[in-house]
């Protein structure tokens, strides 16, 4: 994914560092430094090529293409792409996994009922 | 005027000038008899505990998970080359400090893993790492639990490539070259890691003398698979 046109999502610019905790009801991509914990329920965070984020995670979908140290629970999907440095846990219904990204944790996939789980190479 | 034969000629010369081959990463495949046991173990239970320390791969994951299983990924290869992890000894070589590989790698609870893929890591980590991180597996592996690993013979040569291991089916592997790069290096300058040694029977054997027993099986790729019982 690339970077999102501006109004699409709320972004996090490279140089913004933010410590604390970060909820939210719309998308969001963040391209510099999070540390603490971020809550976006039904809406989808990207970290982007620069992004840096130690943090918990919780959103619909998440997509990483910078580091992420921290767990993620995504509802729906989680995409690592070929630059993702993760360090933690993912708990998801798919994920897929760019060759060249990388991951040191636990994948959990949750079955949603009447919906069989996958997983997506890519 | 050009006759027919001409014109056919000329178009498939044109094309073959003009033809661009793309560099497609050639794929190789093994059968494993290691991991043909291993499957069977994975498809008589549920919710096993799989820990696998070659590189990230959405293959081995899909395969784990769908049978219902939890994965663990840890590229512990990658992890070593960590620069943060070199220190002087007495002598001032730079050596691994094999302390802080362990207090930053293989955090696990004690007895956790049902399984546990080790690939050819033992041939191509750091010599200093080696048997402390064969302990920790031990710790956090449970009583019966199972765990794979490739050791190269002689015949495979100080140059053998260093690949990874994708699970396709139930005993077969697709093989695929790893690359690194070197630490400070552009990920253009990306070499295959170099085999460190070659283990004999006996040193595997030593290896692994905390587990319960230990299963050897011959390839003809100058492989030998080892399959253990913790």
């Amino acid at each position: 994914m690339d970077a999102p046109q501006v109004g699409e999502f709320a972004h996090i610019g490279k140089s913004v560092v933010i410590k604390g905790e970060l909820s939210g009801s719309e998308d969001l991509y963040v391209d510099g430094n999070v540390e603490g914990s971020i809550d976006l329920r039904n809406h989808s965070l990207t970290v982007g090529p620069n992004g840096n984020v130690k943090a918990n995670v919780s959103a619909k979908a998440v997509v990483v293409q910078g580091k992420l140290d921290g767990s993620v629970n995504a509802s729906e999907r989680v995409d690592l792409r070929k630059s993702a440095v993760v360090n933690g846990d993912v708990t998801t219904q798919r994920i897929a996994i760019e060759e060249g990204a990388f991951l040191k944790g636990k994948v959990d996939i949750q079955k949603e009922a009447g919906r069989a789980a996958g997983l997506a190479s890519t | 005027m050009a006759s027919v034969s001409d014109n056919v000629m000329r178009f498939f010369r044109n094309s073959s000038n003009h033809t661009v081959t793309p560099a497609v990463p050639q794929k190789l495949t093994r059968r494993s008899s290691g991991m043909g046991e291993i499957s069977r173990l994975l498809n008589s239970q549920d919710g096993l505990c799989v820990l696998d320390m070659g590189a990230t791969s959405a293959n081995n994951i899909r395969f784990f998970t769908n049978k219902g299983h939890k994965n663990y990924s840890e590229d512990l290869l990658r992890s070593s080359l960590d620069p943060a992890l070199r220190m002087k000894d007495d002598s001032g070589n730079s050596v691994v400090d094999s302390k802080k590989f362990l207090d930053e790698n293989l955090l696990y609870s004690n007895a956790q893993f049902d399984v546990v893929l080790c690939w050819n890591l033992s041939d191509y980590m750091e010599e200093s790492l080696v048997k402390p991180t064969i302990d920790r597996l031990w710790s956090v592996m449970k009583p019966g639990g199972l765990l794979l690993a490739f050791f190269h013979t002689r015949d495979a040569g100080p140059d053998s490539i260093c690949y990874r291991y994708h699970v396709t089916d139930t005993d077969m592997l697709e093989m695929q070259e790893v690359k690194f790069a070197p630490p400070g290096r552009p990920a253009s300058d990306k070499q295959s890691p170099r085999l460190q040694r070659v283990f004999n029977n006996r040193h595997i054997e030593n290896l692994f003398r905390d587990f319960a027993s230990i299963k050897f099986f011959l390839a003809r790729d100058a492989i030998r698979e080892v399959l253990v019982v913790r």
